[in-house]
């Protein structure tokens, strides 16, 4: 037992060496495929969080309009260094559905201020039951929803200056 | 010239190192005093070239002289004298030279006053760390090379991130080093000690004083770059659980735990290993913030430039010295001897259970930090935030201040509950009474702040029990520091949950002329005009500013345009009173001459850093105090 306990943080110290070396080594390989592209957006309805916001409905999805869903929460750092981008999307006409996840009315609201605000509809994601149902483990993460409500695309971690082309030619493909 | 002259002394003070690492192997193996003598001084000496090659830096940044890359990229002529010799560290090369600097100067520290450490020991100490010093100088050296010439030499510098322009970065960044880097001092003891297995309270009595000073710096450091960070950002908030303050954050935990288990090591000869333990991890928890920092393989609002070549050689660096140190702990501990036992309910067994509380915490906090790296392994990027820590830490962290409270009240040993119980009375007395108060004054006040307030009102009082009955003359300073450290924590602690329940925003677009209210506060806005500043040009606007039923006074919130380069900044306005602060922020105007407004009432802020502050001196009079009596005891000796 001693002998476990005084080798255990050499152990330790090599999981996290291996895990950190791993994260330097092999950048961030974004164009995870997911397990839900190509299937429809599973049914959910989330209750607005900000008021002014409507609230979210996957029922409506399937109108013929393409859509981007977006994963995300006021908290979350990466996603102030998205908004931008988003910003650009909503500026060609893009709809932008935010899914909030563990969030306050409040600390949204800053965020909108702070942050910008593309969303047409924001939905209030608590307890993070739609983050998941769409195949999401973090934030932010950006679906596109073709016209049939069907998701054609999920892009994991913040959509950058780099990544717009690829975005809007999913946008555009889902057309 | 000068710049080679730099980069010379650099190229010098590594082969010191490298003489001193030799030296030092032979001083450890026989004991030589002549050997050790000759160590000593290369050890002096190599601080003081690594210290002339950083002064050199400095120089070549006042005198902007832009044939040096690093002036040319980070400086500019036009930018203010303070800035400019900021600016040194503001980078990532000047921040690696000052970061080997420190580390030579602490080597050389060392050398010069440890005096009471058995000569054996003090080599392999020294030896260590030429071994740190060493990697650090290969690094700068080979990845990081400050002195570089650019030809041909631009007609003026790229300037500076105009948020670092602000006199919070001139003193942040270097305390907070004195602090990380300080940490080498009680790593290098610890391999020393483990080499020649001599673990003991003399061993920990020369240790203790470089735990406290690292500490006293990491804390100000800490401290300070919290509120640098909440005026300069002018987001309002004072901590965002972001990598980079994790780093931080993440030493000073494990420097806490180290600086109350070495005084169970000193005083009692107890919890060998684990001060031993802490030792490594105290210090490696520097380097692995420095390398999260400086190789940006974390999402970060502190936005480094990311280089994978230099993030490579960092991590190399940290697999030999952490690994190197944990692999002489595996084989060596065992070989240790058990120290003095004592039983649960005794100071060692509160301080014992303070240890393992803030080690849950920095495991929190490395988990949280760390947990982005697991997802991106497994093919995901995502970021966690505030909430998760906010949970996990908060319920812990109230868990520490109660054996904070209780651990000054015991017996060192063996102590009984009931005394503990009669002890403790006062303490539970007015965390109740707080408790109550809250529940009937602000009903619906979320459970932390409530059980935050209630806690530090508790370790308020309870701090000062053990000044009760003592001969106030006669108590030693370090038990003063003790005290006046602790009565921080619970400054600090009601400073946040204050914050946290009671501050109100308002978010208005006001014209000229129009009135907003936050908190007791009545805001007019009277003027937005231009002003100029040395490379700068502002909108600033004026507040007119009313408390109910008091005088009223001026705030100039500012929108700040520089042009090296171009990039705009928020200056936020805060007006300081004794319960609070009023945090102003002037945002852009629209067409029709509305101007936004963001304004915070934040009751009991300043509370948050006058803690943070009283916690630094209460371990400043903690060092002056153990320094002075072990002197004393030296001259009796003597």
């Amino acid at each position: 037992m001693r002998r476990v306990l005084i080798w255990a943080p050499l152990g330790l110290f090599a999981l996290v060496f291996a895990l950190v070396a791993s994260g330097l080594l092999a950048p961030a390989d974004r164009a995870v495929k997911s397990a839900m592209v190509g299937k429809p957006v599973p049914q959910f309805t989330l209750p607005s969080l900000v008021p002014g916001k409507p609230a979210v409905s996957s029922a409506g999805f399937a109108d013929g309009k393409v859509r981007l869903v977006n994963v995300f929460a006021s908290w979350c750092v990466p996603c102030i260094a998205e908004a931008p981008q988003l910003m650009a999307l909503k500026q060609q006409g893009v709809e932008i559905i935010g899914v909030a996840t563990a969030d306050k009315p409040e600390d949204m609201a800053n965020f909108l201020r702070n942050a910008g605000d593309p969303f047409a509809a924001i939905g209030d994601d608590r307890i993070r039951k739609v983050q998941f149902a769409l195949g999401s483990a973090g934030v932010p993460e950006s679906f596109v929803i073709d016209g049939k409500g069907r998701i054609t695309k999920q892009h994991i971690g913040y959509i950058g200056p780099q990544d717009m082309p690829e975005i809007l030619a999913a946008l555009a493909a889902a057309r | 010239m000068i710049a080679e002259g730099g980069l010379a002394a650099l190229w010098i003070a590594a082969a010191l190192a490298l003489i001193q690492l030799v030296l030092a192997i032979g001083a450890a193996k026989s004991g030589a005093d002549e050997l050790m003598t000759a160590v000593r001084r290369i050890a002096v000496a190599q601080g003081a070239l690594a210290l002339l090659a950083f002064a050199t830096l400095i120089l070549l940044f006042v005198q902007s002289d832009m044939s040096v890359l690093l002036v040319a990229t980070d400086s500019h002529s036009a930018k203010p004298l303070l800035y400019k010799i900021a600016g040194t560290w503001g980078n990532h090369e000047g921040s690696m030279l000052l970061w080997v600097t420190v580390l030579g100067v602490a080597g050389a520290g060392v050398a010069v006053f440890e005096r009471r450490l058995d000569g054996k020991t003090l080599a392999a100490t020294l030896g260590a760390q030429a071994v740190l010093a060493l990697g650090f100088y290969a690094f700068l050296l080979m990845a990081s090379n400050p002195f570089l010439r650019v030809d041909p030499a631009p007609a003026d510098g790229q300037g500076l991130n105009p948020l670092l322009q602000d006199p919070g970065l001139a003193f942040h960044p270097p305390t907070l080093y004195l602090g990380y880097v300080g940490l080498s001092v009680a790593f290098s003891f610890a391999v020393g000690a483990m080499l020649t297995r001599e673990v003991g309270p003399a061993f920990a009595r020369a240790m203790r004083p470089w735990v406290l000073a690292a500490w006293i710096f990491l804390t100000i450091g800490i401290t300070a770059g919290s509120y640098w960070a909440y005026y300069e950002l002018g987001w309002g908030g004072w901590w965002f659980w972001d990598p980079v303050e994790n780093a931080s954050l993440m030493p000073w935990l494990a420097a806490t735990a180290l600086l109350h288990s070495v005084t169970v090591l000193a005083t009692r000869d107890g919890l060998r290993a684990w001060t031993l333990m802490l030792a490594v991890v105290a210090f490696s928890m520097s380097m692995i913030g420095t390398f999260l920092v400086r190789s940006g393989i974390l999402v970060s609002v502190h936005a480094f430039a990311v280089d994978p070549t230099r993030g490579t050689f960092i991590l190399a660096l940290l697999a030999i010295y952490i690994g190197g140190a944990l692999a002489l702990f595996g084989l060596r501990v065992g070989t240790v001897k058990q120290g003095s036992t004592f039983q649960l309910v005794s100071r060692e067994g509160a301080l014992v259970f303070n240890n393992l509380l803030l080690t849950v915490i920095l495991g929190i906090v490395f988990i949280g930090t760390l947990y982005p790296l697991v997802a991106q392994a497994m093919g995901q990027q995502l970021s966690i935030g505030p909430p998760f820590f906010n949970k996990a830490a908060v319920p812990v962290t109230l868990a520490l201040v109660v054996a904070t409270m209780a651990g000054p009240m015991l017996k060192w040993r063996k102590d009984k509950w009931s005394a503990l119980g009669a002890k403790m009375m006062l303490p539970l007395a007015a965390a109740v009474t707080a408790l109550v108060l809250l529940l009937v004054m602000a009903p619906g006040t979320h459970w932390m702040p409530v059980g935050g307030l209630a806690a530090a009102a508790g370790l308020a009082v309870g701090s000062l029990v053990p000044l009760f009955g003592r001969n106030l003359r006669r108590t030693p300073l370090h038990v003063y520091g003790m005290v006046i450290a602790h009565l921080g924590v619970a400054v600090s602690i009601s400073g946040m949950a204050s914050d946290s329940a009671f501050k109100q925003e308002r978010l208005a677009a006001v014209k000229v002329g129009e009135t907003v209210r936050v908190g007791p506060f009545l805001a007019q806005l009277t003027e937005v005009r231009p002003t100029i500043g040395a490379n700068w040009s502002a909108l600033e606007a004026t507040l007119r500013v009313v408390r109910d039923g008091g005088s009223g006074f001026e705030l100039h919130p500012q929108q700040r345009y520089f042009n090296q380069p171009v990039t705009t900044t928020s200056e936020a306005a805060i007006a300081t009173m004794a319960d609070g602060q009023l945090y102003t922020v002037l945002g852009t105007g629209d067409a029709q001459g509305r101007w936004q407004l963001r304004l915070w009432w934040k009751p009991f802020v300043t509370f948050i850093w006058l803690g943070g502050f009283l916690i630094g001196l209460g371990g400043l009079l903690a060092l002056i105090g153990r320094v002075l009596r072990e002197r004393r005891a030296d001259e009796d000796a003597a």
